[in-house]
Order: C-alpha cells, then structure tokens, then sequence
C-alpha cells in the first residue's frame, strides 16, 4: 500500500505536469506562467517551493535529534520572508521580467555584466540549494521502497570502490521525475506542483501534529530506570519519570517490544511542552560520546546513548555547541548563521522568480503575505512533529532526515506512506523551481542577454529545457556525494551564498542612489566568491567532503554571512563612488 | 540625459515603501534581541513564562506569530498603486 499511495503522487503529479505544459509554449509561459498566477495561488505556490526537504525533513530531524536548536531554523527561514515582504517584493516585481538579473539590469539600460555576474550567482545558489533536496530525497526513498544499504557493488574503479546504494537510487529518481516535469512544461506546471505541494504538506502535518497531541508522551517506568542507570551512569533526579527514546530495533535490544509502558493523556500544545521538560529523555544519537554509553545495532552500526533533562532539550546550544562556548567566535558562528537566513530568503533565486508570475506588485505584495501566513503556520508545526519524533521511540539515530515521516509510521503505515509520499512531492516542489530558476539564468540571461544569442521564443524554451536537464544531472551527482549533510545544514550554506551574493545589491539597489552598475557587479561577485570559498574551508568542508576526519578547517567559523554579507556591501559602496559619472561628482563638489 | 552609469532615478520612496521600512526596523529588532539574548545569556532562555512554556519557546514562537501579524498589518494598510506600468515589458 506504501508503494501504491507513493507510485499515486508521483503518477499524479507527472500527469499534471504534462497536461499544463501544453498552455506553455512561449518564454513568458515557460520562464513566468504569462504572468497570469492569481495571488492566492501565487502565495500558497510560495510556500510550496520555500517549504523544502530541508524545511520539513531537515528541521524535524534536527528537533528529533537535539531538541530546540531546530526550531532556530524554522525562526530564521520565516524570518527571512520579513525581508522580502517590507523590502523586496513590490519593487522587485515592478523592475523585472522573468529573472531576477533583470531586475538588477534594468535601471542601467541591461547591462550585460550584471546579468553575468547575476546568473553566475543563480546558477550556484541553486545547486548549492539543489544539493540538501536531493540528499532529502535519497533518505526518503530508501525506507520508502524497502531498498537495502548496497544495491549493486562495489566496485573496485581505478583503486575507488563504487557502488550503487538505495539512497543514490532515490536521488536518481527524483533527479529523472523532476526534469521531466520542468522539462515538459515550466512554470506553469511547477507553479500548480508547488500550490499542492504546499496545501497538503501544511494540512497533513496539522493533521500530524493533532495526533502527537492525542497520543501525549508515552513514558517507561520502574524497570527501565535501572537501564538508564546503567546507560547513563547517574540518576536524574529532577523528574520521577523516565522516557525512553530510541530506533525501534534499539527498544526491542533494551525494553523488548513496547517503546513505552506509560501511555499518557492527550496534551494540549502548551501542556505537551511542559510534559517534555518535566521528563527526562534518552536518545540514541548517530555519534558515540568518548566512554559514554553506546549500543550496537543489528546491522553492525554503532550508536550513542544520552539521557537528558527535557528542560534542557528545550533550549539552544544542544546541535549548535557554539551557543554554549566560552568563545566568542563559537557563538558568532550562530549569529552568522541567523544573519544569512534572515538575509537570505530574500535573495534566493528560485522565490525571487516566482515575484514575475504574478500581473502587478499589488498581487505580488498579497501573494507574499499569504505565504508567510502559510510558512508561519507550518513553522509552529515543526516544534511539535520534531519533538513528536523524539518521543515517539521511531528513530533512525544515523539519519535525521527520517525522523517525521518514522514519526508517521508510527501511527500506522497509511500516514507513513501519505507523510512519505508528501515529503517527496515537497522535494519535487522545490527541486522543479530551483531547476527551473537555473536554466532561466542560462538561456535567458546567458545564452540570449550576455552572449547576444536572439533565438526564437521556441528555441529559447528549448534551451532552457537542455539546461534543465543539465543542472538537474548535476543536482543528482552532488545530492549522491553529500549523503552524509543533515539537509537544514547544507540550506543554511546557500542561504549564506544568496544573502552575501544577491542581497546586497537588491538593496542598495532600491535604496542608494549613487549604486553604479560596476558596483553591483563587484558586490555581486565579491560576495559569492567570498562566501563560497570560506564554506570552503569550513571544518565541515573537510571532515565531511574531504574526508580529513578531525580536520578543524581553515575558516575560524561554519557560517560566512557576518563577514562576507558586509564585505559585499562595502564592496558595493566603494566601487559605486569609485566609478561614480563625473556629472554626479561636479554637482557633489558644487 | 540620464546617464546609465547610475540609478538615480531609482529612489523616489512610495508610501508602501515608508510603511515595509517602518514594520521591517520593528521586526529586525525583536529578532535581533532573540539572537542577542541566545548568544550573551542563553540561561535565561530557560525561564518559565508560563504554563511551562521557557522563554526560549515563547520569543521563537512570538517571532514566528510576530512575522505574521506583521504581514498582514502591512497587506491591511498598504496603499493600491496609482500606475502599474509593467515596465519589465519595456526591457
């Protein structure tokens, strides 16, 4: 039935796909759906392609795994729409046309090296935003469909041993299913992908959130403490009641069938939190602390055990240490972090993109206000089903990813094959308007704007479709080679990208008057090289795409935005008043 | 004769723009306290509000219903705009 319900949304979807592609003939139907989306539409479509695997798999991980420090992204990703909303939308829409290097180029007479340095700049926060969607989608297909660990392989290439995993499966496949819909019809299908996407992941996860309130928190008592002593090495003595919270194959090592003996009343929303903090929780986490307590599981991996006081799980500093450092460049490194999403929402390409489908800036104004009520909405309801899944003794400890919909299954394998089925059509959402945000930078703003190709409107959807395909294939290589990124982190680096890259001069843009276009395009390169090279050089970077285990990196700290946000700002305003016209400088000096 | 160096003609605000500007220094504010207090005293976090619920739950959720009430202030008193002119067609 999984796989039917599965094979049902995808079918759906494809379907859909094909039939509104037929009214996309043109550029402006491919790139901007005619610019004929109603408002409503429009915002709803917002949180579809904003609300990503990241947003839904990635921060109900992380809440599952280390408690509160998740919810930090769900505050800072709606932030961001703050930005947008006060800031960005109205002039933005009013100044370009299918992408967001027109908007920039347009008030110099369409420069062409803005548009260079703009599409270079989509074409890399789309990937870098591409990567954590497809590793989001290899986590979910593998369970989903019941593959195992190594599907063919390995194989010894020239000394490297290569083999085809159920995670790289599920990224193939989505990578395929979503060039076919961006390839079949654009953004009037993506646009239709993205609004259903987006009203059933926010009314299902409602309807989620309403059955982790019924259920209340189970707990385990009496025998199990005398487990957790040994587990842990002490007693806590802040509450007389223990819970137990682990993979399920864990719970039948240590307790035996039932994850909890306790069940518990429903809870109201403020009543489920005081229950948590009142309670102290042991999880198993992918990571085994130096002699801490630890456990090995039937496939051989080992993981860790910790017992903490709910309370403490309930607030910052459990994923992100630096909080909780002594140093203060640790805890600039979460500063830097909640600066790149409050700036970054604004400047990614993909929402920018969907401000040109809309007819007016009053349609592009409400439609933005309907999205951040619908992401707003959603975002309280990843708090719940985060640490909804850290009690619901249905966790996978070496992949947060998994955590929400294994919070599904285990109120029955209908609601785990819905909330799976949900969560891939929500990569597929998002994936289709970063591709399709991408081959806008290459056959709108490259091929025809910087290389001076003038194409028929048919040839130009139709190397647009070719980039498609080509981002998308690359999308699918990297989503296979960053398997071990919990996807919320990776987001959080293109949202350091778009916030250093774009957003410094979308605003100075729209508020200084002496930006010159030399000035934009400075900004804009000095801000994604900076920032790229630094994630670059991240202790991450290294431990994790290098594969120096224990590296410490080059950068001082993980996120770039506090340094490379105001580089490229000053970038701006110092190549701006070097290269300002000698009439603006004569009438300065009288 | 505009000279296509520069955007002067860019910054003439609209009253909607004066109204973004106003409720944007508000939110940032509020947002920038909640990262301040994180970083400086992230203890403090974990006072009880009430009912239960810590500091560190009801400013997150505060933020989050703060943006919201926002936005729809804004859509509530922004202005129409007296042109539309699509000026993307002229690109």
């Amino acid at each position: 039935m999984t796989i039917a319900i599965f094979l049902f949304f995808v079918f759906f979807t494809l379907g859909l796909s094909w039939w509104l592609g037929k009214r996309a003939k043109t550029a402006s139907g491919y790139f901007a759906a005619h610019g004929q989306v109603g408002w409503f539409v429009n915002g709803i479509a917002f949180a579809g392609d904003y609300l990503s695997a990241a947003s839904f798999l990635g921060i109900c991980g992380l809440i599952a795994f280390y408690g509160y420090d998740g919810f930090l992204y769900s505050i800072g990703f709606l932030a961001g729409w703050v930005v947008a909303l006060f800031v960005i939308a109205e002039p933005i829409k009013k100044l370009g046309k299918f992408t967001f290097a027109d908007a920039l180029s347009a008030k110099f007479g369409n420069s062409r090296g803005i548009t260079l340095a703009a599409a270079i700049s989509t074409l890399v926060i789309s990937i870098f935003y591409l990567i954590p969607q497809m590793v989001g989608a290899g986590s979910l297909i593998k369970p989903l469909l019941g593959l195992p660990e190594v599907l063919l392989g390995p194989y010894d290439v020239a000394g490297m041993k290569l083999s085809l995993t159920g995670h790289a499966l599920g990224v193939i496949g989505v990578g395929g299913i979503v060039i076919l819909i961006v390839v079949t019809a654009g953004m009037v299908s993506t646009t239709w992908v993205q609004f259903i996407k987006g009203s059933m992941l926010v009314v299902f996860c409602a309807v989620l959130v309403v059955a982790i309130l019924a259920r209340g928190v189970p707990t385990v008592a009496g025998p199990q403490e005398a487990t957790l002593k040994q587990l842990t090495g002490r007693t806590d003595q802040q509450s007389d009641e223990k819970m137990v919270v682990s993979d399920v194959k864990l719970n039948r090592l240590l307790y035996g069938d039932t994850p909890a003996d306790k069940p518990s009343a429903a809870l109201g929303p403020a009543e489920f939190i005081k229950k948590l903090g009142d309670t102290t929780i042991v999880r198993s986490l992918p990571a085994t602390q130096p002699n801490g307590p630890s456990i090995v599981l039937r496939d051989g991996a080992t993981v860790g055990m910790m017992a903490t006081p709910g309370d403490e799980l309930l607030l910052p500093g459990g994923y992100f240490k630096g909080i909780r450092s002594e140093k203060l460049v640790d805890r600039l490194d979460f500063v830097s972090l909640m600066l790149a999403l409050f700036c970054g929402t604004a400047a990614l390409p993909h929402i920018l993109i969907r401000y040109y489908t809309v007819k007016d800036s009053a349609s592009a104004r409400k439609s933005t206000v309907v999205g951040i009520i619908a992401i707003g909405f959603f975002y309280v309801l990843t708090l719940y089903i985060g640490l909804g899944a850290m009690v619901s003794g249905n966790i996978d400890p070496k992949d947060s990813n998994m955590s929400a919909p294994l919070l599904a299954q285990t109120f029955g394998q209908l609601p785990f094959a819905i909330i799976s089925a949900i969560a891939f059509t929500t990569v597929l959402g998002t994936v289709s308007g970063l591709i399709l945000a991408a081959s806008g930078a290459i056959a709108h703003d490259l091929i025809e704007t910087v290389f001076g190709h003038q194409a028929s409107d048919h040839a130009k959807v139709n190397s647009a479709k070719w980039a498609a395909a080509g981002v998308g294939v690359i999308a699918v290589v990297l989503g296979i080679l960053f398997k071990s990124f919990n996807a919320s982190f990776l987001v959080g680096w293109a949202f350091n990208i778009a916030a250093s890259a774009n957003l410094p001069a979308i605003v100075m843009l729209l508020f200084w008057g002496g930006t010159t276009r030399q000035g934009i395009v400075a900004s804009i390169l000095v801000g994604l090289i900076s920032s790229l090279t630094w994630l670059l050089l991240t202790k991450e970077a290294f431990v994790n795409i290098y594969g120096y285990t224990g590296h410490l990196g080059i950068a001082p700290f993980s996120q770039p935005g506090l340094v490379t946000i105001p580089l490229a700002f000053i970038t701006l305003v110092v190549v701006s008043l070097m290269t300002r016209p000698r009439w603006v400088l004569r009438g300065l000096t009288g | 004769m505009s000279d296509p160096g520069a955007s002067h003609d860019a910054h003439h605000r609209s009253p909607n723009q004066e109204l973004g500007m106003v409720l944007f220094i508000i939110y940032f504010a509020l947002y920038a306290g909640f990262i301040a207090i994180t970083v400086y005293d992230y203890k403090l976090l974990g006072k009880e509000l009430f009912g239960g619920i810590n500091l560190a739950i009801g400013y997150g959720m505060g933020l989050i219903i703060a943006a919201v009430a926002l936005a729809i202030l804004y859509a509530w008193l922004a202005k129409p705009d007296p042109v539309e002119p699509n000026e993307a067609a002229e690109i």
